[in-house]
């Protein structure tokens, strides 16, 4: 049996259950979210476990991964701090906003600080337009929402995530 | 009752939970459905309520319905959650607050046409709506209003969420349909129409949140009190989602009619430090863009009335500019969204959309060469048109009609 079905088993099967028994290739970008849910994104062997579970190619997971912009194939930070830059966001400050961010974080943008702890990435429309500056957070939690930020606002939750996380580097 | 048909939650915020809306009425259009009338005739409801589709295509809804192929089954309804484009956040209102009268409103579509198994298709972004939309399910399910033998009838419905990754092409229904299936989000060649040839090759309804989210107050008052809403051209009322450099976005529901003016002036509260009104995208990212006049201004928002203006009503989705912008910038914006959204399955698509990129970006450099604005506007004709999918076709209008109404900001004679 494989990793992710022996650790997920239950939830796989609550997975499958929503599709027809003939159709369970409809399972795969749900089990794609699981598989990156513990390390933040999906490794490799992921991909033909998947596979197994569903019967299809491993190349036929594989194109989602590059398909679709919420899985990642590469590690990262352990929260992504992913900032809307499209039109409405930028016409309510979301470009200065990603600048401040970065110049505080000594990175630049799809950059991770030292420790590990967070990666900053610019995204397309997040349905906030009226909230901006915002951004989604990616990370061990799924997805959260952060609305009508500020630059100081945000470096706070840093903080408090640097408090509850430890530190990348020292564990290596 | 509530001055909102869809935003009902801002004067009745106790209606998010099933005890709240059953107080006010909730279920009960959906009961009436299935045990006192006949799928058709609720079809004939919606049909005669004028309801049109609120993604954008604003295709009327109860046509959509009755297109369902009778002899090819099961069919499948699926709620279109995959709100993405820059400009739109309307769905995620209505199904964060009233999330019950959206759900009542897949069910009573899914019995209007058949269905015994309906999917919520959100965009993955809205993983914690996913998790909340599960919750209000099981609670349904728990309280006999989703499951097995619906009010004591042989009616039975189960509904689904299932979540996207992250593709704004995926709220094209036919990618919808290929990504719920386990693909990437590449449009399909139509016709066949999901009606017809949708999900899992069957008969497919594929609605966007707030159409489905009228539906049992369409129902439980008329098809007559719906229509009176709105004007002649446009029936009901519309969710306005207001963005960019006004002093108060956010989402106006307003009965169709209502103007420009009051929706930017009134309940917008006016430009951000009073500037001057520049453009209006009155659709999103995808519009036609108006140039501000007292004409647009005072022009009746409906489908029609905006069309005449050379525009479109799309999903409501008004993005204010004001005198600071320069236009060549928002297209710049426009088209870095479009180029990295296009699903490369067609060559127009794919490859226009990275030279308008190229070629936006260079005129963000400094001088604007009179040459490279005619080459812009060549590309954006010659992809318009020929495009498999309504992706390609809304990456070139932001182009054309900015350089067409806006020639000052392309180094050009003004109008």
């Amino acid at each position: 049996m494989s990793d992710l079905l022996s650790k997920y088993t239950k939830e796989i099967q609550k997975i499958l259950d929503k599709y027809p028994p003939e159709r369970k290739r409809s399972a795969v970008m749900p089990l794609l979210f699981l598989a990156q849910r513990n390390e933040g994104y999906i490794r490799e062997g992921a991909l033909s476990e998947i596979g197994e579970i569903l019967d299809l190619q491993e190349t036929e997971v594989a194109t989602l991964v590059g398909f679709y912009t919420l899985f990642h194939d590469q590690q990262a930070g352990s929260y992504r701090i992913q900032i809307c830059t499209d039109l409405c966001c930028a016409l309510r400050g979301s470009e200065e906003f990603l600048t401040g961010l970065c110049e505080a974080l000594e990175i630049k943008p799809g950059e991770t600080t030292r420790d590990g702890l967070v990666t900053i990435e610019e995204v397309k429309c997040l349905a906030a337009c009226d909230k901006a500056p915002m951004y989604q957070v990616q990370g061990e939690a799924g997805i959260s929402y952060h609305e009508n930020c500020t630059v100081e606002g945000t470096l706070e939750l840093i903080s408090e995530w640097r408090e509850v996380t430890p530190d990348q580097e020292e564990l290596k | 009752m509530s001055e909102f048909v869809l935003l009902r939650h801002r004067d009745i915020p106790e209606i998010k939970e099933l005890k709240g809306y059953q107080k006010q009425g909730g279920f009960e259009a959906f009961k009436k459905a299935v045990t006192k009338l006949d799928p058709n005739q609720v079809t004939e409801i919606i049909k005669t309520s004028g309801l049109r589709g609120r993604g954008g295509a604003g295709f009327p809804t109860g046509l959509k319905w009755s297109f369902m192929d009778p002899d090819n089954w099961p069919h499948y309804v699926i709620a279109n959650a995959d709100e993405s484009e820059p400009g739109t956040f309307k769905d995620r209102e209505i199904i964060e607050e009233n999330p019950l009268q959206f759900l009542e409103g897949v069910a009573i579509c899914s019995y209007a046409v058949g269905a015994q198994t309906a999917y919520i298709y959100l965009r993955g972004e809205f993983w914690q709506l996913a998790e909340f939309l599960d919750r209000k399910i099981n609670q349904l399910e728990k309280a006999s209003l989703l499951g097995e033998n619906l009010f004591g009838t042989d009616y039975s419905l189960t509904i689904h969420t299932h979540l996207g990754a992250g593709a704004y092409i995926c709220g094209e229904e036919t990618a919808l349909l290929e990504s719920l299936e386990g693909k990437r989000g590449l449009p399909r060649l139509r016709p066949p129409f999901p009606p017809s040839y949708g999900l899992y090759g069957k008969p497919t309804v594929v609605n966007n949140v707030e159409t489905l989210t009228n539906v049992p107050l369409i129902l439980e008052h008329g098809a007559a009190w719906y229509r009176d809403l709105g004007t002649e051209d446009s029936a009901g009322v519309k969710i306005f989602s207001l963005s960019g450099r006004v002093k108060k976005p956010g989402n106006y529901e307003l009965p169709f009619g209502s103007t420009f003016r009051e929706l930017i002036y009134e309940h917008g509260g006016g430009i951000l430090n009073d500037a001057k009104l520049k453009a209006i995208l009155p659709a999103g990212a995808s519009s036609a863009i108006l140039r501000a006049s007292d004409k647009v201004l005072d022009t009746p928002l409906e489908y029609a009335s905006l069309r005449k203006l050379g525009s479109d009503l799309g999903s409501g989705s008004v993005i204010v500019i004001d005198e600071t912008v320069s236009m060549d910038w928002v297209i710049k914006k426009t088209i870095d969204f479009f180029k990295h959204e296009s699903c490369g399955k067609c060559t127009p698509c794919r490859e226009g959309n990275y030279w308008m990129g190229y070629l936006t970006q260079e005129l963000q450099s400094g001088v604007i060469k009179d040459d490279q604005v005619e080459l812009l506007y060549d590309i954006a004709r010659n992809i318009q048109g020929k495009c498999l999918c309504a992706l390609g076709e809304f990456s070139v209008m932001g182009v054309l009609t900015s350089i067409k109404r806006f020639p000052e900001d392309f180094g050009r004679e003004p109008k």
